[in-house]
């Protein structure tokens, strides 16, 4: 691309836009994009530590990502991961615009993103909202009141009133465990072992275990919740923050600033996107299709 | 700059060709920002110091001298105050002090010194990382007069969980210092591959770089782990996320892995730069070309890519498997080696040179012996059978002090004397500097050597009282410290009554021959008045020449640049 970058070619460009600190625009971009690079490196690298915590405790424990992977709803997840994509393309179109100098054509790719940015964050917004209606979340929180559309985790239909149950008000990991047996519903015994409790971490030896039958919840399913709010949310902002770039880069774009000599900061933004992207190509994997 | 050079007046530098608050405030130039980092990271040094002394003066008599049980406070009570000030000592020495001090500090001053550089990569980012600094100072300061922490510096869960002191203020702050430490890590990266000038090829950079960009690695690769560890940290606290908790069914060993894998290596963010000082230095001392540059720049990367596959060292007792337990006792012997290298490097430098014994170069010497000690009992603890003995007794405490304080602030010390004519522009008192740093040395081993012997003995750290056995070792311990005390007041008096009345300093006090030294003392704005000569090999010193007539040293090949400078527009 950096030939695109026709060094010195606008004196005027030179003047407004090269540090007094470079030589040249070409070191300067160099530069520039060097450290973004590195800057998404880290980025990468934050979001790793918690791809290490998931590893873990998906390792040690495998039925409660099995038996909680099934409350996420992967044809939302997919489309989300479509429109990511499309707008990750539509910000490679921008990139390029900006490098001949398309104007209007770097307009029309930053709104189609941002939009795409948009639509991403509603779906997923909406997501968030059903968990919280079944109260399928994070640590303490997690005391899910089982809405209709995971019918085929449940008892037979009837035993359980969806949603109609008042707000538990004991806060415990367990609750759900024991609101069913309040009803005088069994929890089906399976024969395997529930997953340990307790201090695990890799360090500890633990059997794997399969899969539970099919109304037993093994302990500590707040755990995939937690990583699920954790893992989305932190990326959620991360999307926030482009949105924010985009419309900064657009009304710079609007003023007429970028042109085939000067385009760094479009550039820089769209590395940045496609590390956003990326980094959901991963997640939605690891936690949508983790049954 | 519009100003312009009027006769008579002193020449413009740096320093004094924009007198207002705000140019220093706002400043985009490297050295001012350098010299605000060593203002902030000295402070922090003295509050910590302070607390320092309050540790020592506690552990006087078994019972503890400050905080101990009476009629008004139960005996937990009072030693939670200890606790809690033995954290803020910790928290401010390793991520307020040791870290940013060399690298953000004198690093900031020296780097586009020696690279014959205008200024670094990123002058904006630079300043944005300093207020990160000070802004993440400023929590740590808020959740101390709220409830100081009292979890110890590695914050380690439960306890991390479970205390009512302001955990989340402190760790958020120490979030703002990690991205502080990125990005300056991001902008010495970015600075050094593409800054260099023509001609200063990768093996002709000063080995300051080169440990510089080694540590750089670290803190771009390990930071952002520790980032998410303590935002985790927060989230345990504040939405009780469960991660490692282990009454949530999560891991408090995960978060041990977690912190040490950013702290093992963050102990070479401190140590890389201190080794880079004194490769600077042992070579300038003895006039003699420095001995296996390529081992010592292999070194340093080879210390930093290690360096991120040993920390499970510091949990051999705490559950981790057999397995993992040798293979990290391997690795953590081998990362001893590349420290080895650079020790004997130093030495064969040293061997039949001309050793010039001025400040600077006695502070290296301390911290070779210093580093030495600190090395090799770091290595007794790597072996487990020894660990599991010694692991949190005072010989873990011993171990690090030697390293952290004999290796990195010692080498800090000397890297501030070497440096401090240059970006000062005065000269120091230099009988006062040799004595500072005969008693600094004495200090530090009468401080931390019985350490080592009343941890050998069993002694537990991280308790307000002992039994009696060891009070002999404490008050020793104790004395030393008081010693240090005196040395670091007597440090403070001559550099700042330097500052006021010292000798005006010749553009190259010790005959270096790196970049830095052809320029003014104080440097010009632009550090250099014209770009810079690339030098063939700057640890050559045939041409560099003492001339008695302006008390330095002058190169024979390059023009000097003692001429008033030229007017920038
Ligand atoms: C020759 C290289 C080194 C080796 C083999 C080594 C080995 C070790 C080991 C095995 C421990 C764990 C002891 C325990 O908790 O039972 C330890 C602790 C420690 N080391 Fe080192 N070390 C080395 C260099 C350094 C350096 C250069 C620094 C810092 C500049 C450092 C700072 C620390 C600190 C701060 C701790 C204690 C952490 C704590 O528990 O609070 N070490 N070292
Ligand atoms: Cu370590």
């Amino acid at each position: 691309m950096s030939e695109a970058l026709q060094v010195g070619a606008n004196p005027e460009v030179v003047k407004k836009h090269l540090a007094h600190h470079f030589d040249t625009m070409q070191q300067q971009f160099d530069a520039g994009k060097l450290g973004m690079w590195l800057f998404l490196t880290t980025e990468v690298l934050l979001f790793s530590g918690l791809f290490c915590a998931y590893s873990v405790y998906r390792a040690l424990h495998p039925q409660i990502f099995q038996f909680a992977g099934e409350y996420l709803d992967p044809v939302s997840g997919l489309i989300n991961t479509l429109i990511l994509l499309t707008s990750g393309f539509t910000m490679a179109l921008g990139v390029r615009f900006a490098h001949t100098g398309n104007r209007k054509g770097l307009s029309v790719c930053l709104i189609l993103t941002m939009l795409g940015g948009f639509g991403f964050l509603g779906i997923h917004g909406y997501e968030y909202f059903t968990k919280y209606q079944e109260r399928l979340l994070w640590g303490t929180n997690y005391h899910p009141l089982l809405g209709p559309d995971h019918q085929k985790l449940l008892p037979p239909a009837g035993l359980l009133a969806p949603l109609a149950r008042p707000t538990p008000v004991e806060v415990s990991p367990w609750h759900h465990l024991k609101l069913l047996k309040r009803e005088g519903f069994n929890v089906a015994h399976s024969s395997i072992v529930p997953a340990p409790v307790g201090p695990a971490g890799v360090v500890a030896k633990m059997k794997r275990e399969s899969a539970p039958g099919p109304y037993s919840q093994p302990n500590n399913v707040q755990i995939f919740f937690g990583a699920y709010f954790l893992m989305t949310g932190l990326h959620s902002v991360h999307v926030i923050i482009g949105i924010i770039l985009m419309i900064w880069l657009l009304a710079r774009n609007l003023r007429g600033e970028f042109g085939p000599s000067y385009f760094a900061p479009v550039e820089f933004v769209g590395l940045y996107w496609g590390i956003v992207d990326m980094v959901w190509m991963f997640l939605f994997p690891l936690l949508y299709l983790a049954h | 700059m519009t100003a312009v050079d009027m006769p008579g007046k002193p020449k413009l530098n740096y320093l004094n060709c924009d007198k207002s608050i705000k140019s220093w405030l706002l400043t985009l130039d490297h050295k001012r920002i350098g010299v605000m980092y060593l203002i902030a990271t000295l402070t922090a040094f003295f509050i910590g110091g302070m607390l320092a002394e309050v540790i020592r003066t506690q552990l006087l008599v078994p019972k503890g001298l400050i905080f101990h049980a009476t009629k008004h406070m139960s005996s937990f009570a009072a030693y939670k105050h200890y606790n809690q000030v033995f954290t803020l000592h910790g928290i401010i020495m390793v991520f307020m002090v040791l870290i940013p001090i060399i690298v953000a500090g004198l690093g900031n001053i020296v780097i586009p010194l020696l690279l014959g550089a205008k200024d670094v990569a990123f002058p904006r980012l630079n300043l944005m990382s300093f207020y990160l600094y000070v802004g993440g100072a400023i929590m740590a300061i808020v959740s101390t007069i709220a409830g100081a922490v009292d979890t110890g510096w590695t914050f380690y869960t439960p306890f991390s969980i479970q205390t009512e002191t302001y955990v989340c203020f402190m760790v958020g702050g120490i979030f703002l210092i990690g991205f502080s430490s990125i990005f300056t890590g991001i902008n010495f990266i970015v600075t050094i591959h593409k800054m260099r000038p023509p001609g200063m090829t990768w093996f002709r950079m000063p080995l300051f770089l080169w440990g510089i960009y080694a540590t750089s690695i670290i803190q771009v690769a390990a930071t952002p782990v520790v980032g998410v560890t303590l935002l985790l940290l927060i989230l345990e606290r504040t939405m009780h996320i469960g991660f490692f908790n282990s009454a949530l069914g999560g891991s408090p060993v995960l978060f041990q892995d977690f912190f040490w894998f950013y702290s093992h290596p963050a102990v070479y963010i401190m140590i890389l730069p201190a080794m880079a000082i004194i490769s600077e230095i042992v070579p300038t001392f003895s006039r003699k070309h420095i001995f296996g540059y390529e081992f010592i720049a292999f070194s340093s990367l080879a210390i930093a890519l290690i360096g991120f596959l040993v920390w499970g060292h510091h949990m051999f007792v705490n559950g981790q498997s057999a397995e993992l337990d040798t293979i990290f006792s391997l690795l953590t012997f081998l990362v001893a080696v590349p420290s080895a290298v650079k020790v004997f490097n130093w030495l064969a430098t040293m061997y039949k040179g001309a050793i010039k014994l001025d400040t600077p170069m006695l502070y290296a010497l301390s911290f070779i012996i210093l580093f030495t000690v600190g090395g090799l009992t770091g290595v007794v603890l790597g072996c487990i059978a020894e660990d599991v003995v010694l692991h949190d007794t005072y010989f873990v405490v011993g171990h690090f002090h030697y390293v952290m304080f004999g290796g990195t602030m010692i080498a800090f010390i000397g890297g501030l004397h070497y440096w401090w004519p240059k970006f000062t522009g005065k000269m120091y008192n230099e009988t006062m500097g040799r004595i500072t740093c005969v008693l600094l040395f004495i200090g530090v081993n009468v401080t931390f050597f019985p350490m080592l012997m009343v941890g050998a003995e069993g002694m537990p750290r991280r308790y307000a009282s002992y039994l009696p056995q060891y009070q002999p070792y404490m008050i020793v311990s104790t004395i030393g410290a008081y010693i240090q005390l005196v040395a670091f007041l007597m440090m403070a008096g001559y550099l700042l009554h330097s500052l006021f009345r010292g000798k005006k300093a010749p553009d190259n006090p010790w005959g270096g021959a790196t970049l830095e030294w052809t320029t003014a003392s104080p440097p010009s704005h632009y550090n250099f008045d014209d770009t810079p000569l690339v030098i063939e090999d700057c640890y050559d010193y045939s041409n560099v020449k003492y001339d008695e007539s302006i008390g330095g040293y002058v190169r024979t090949d390059v023009p000097a640049t003692t001429e008033p400078a030229p007017v920038h527009a």
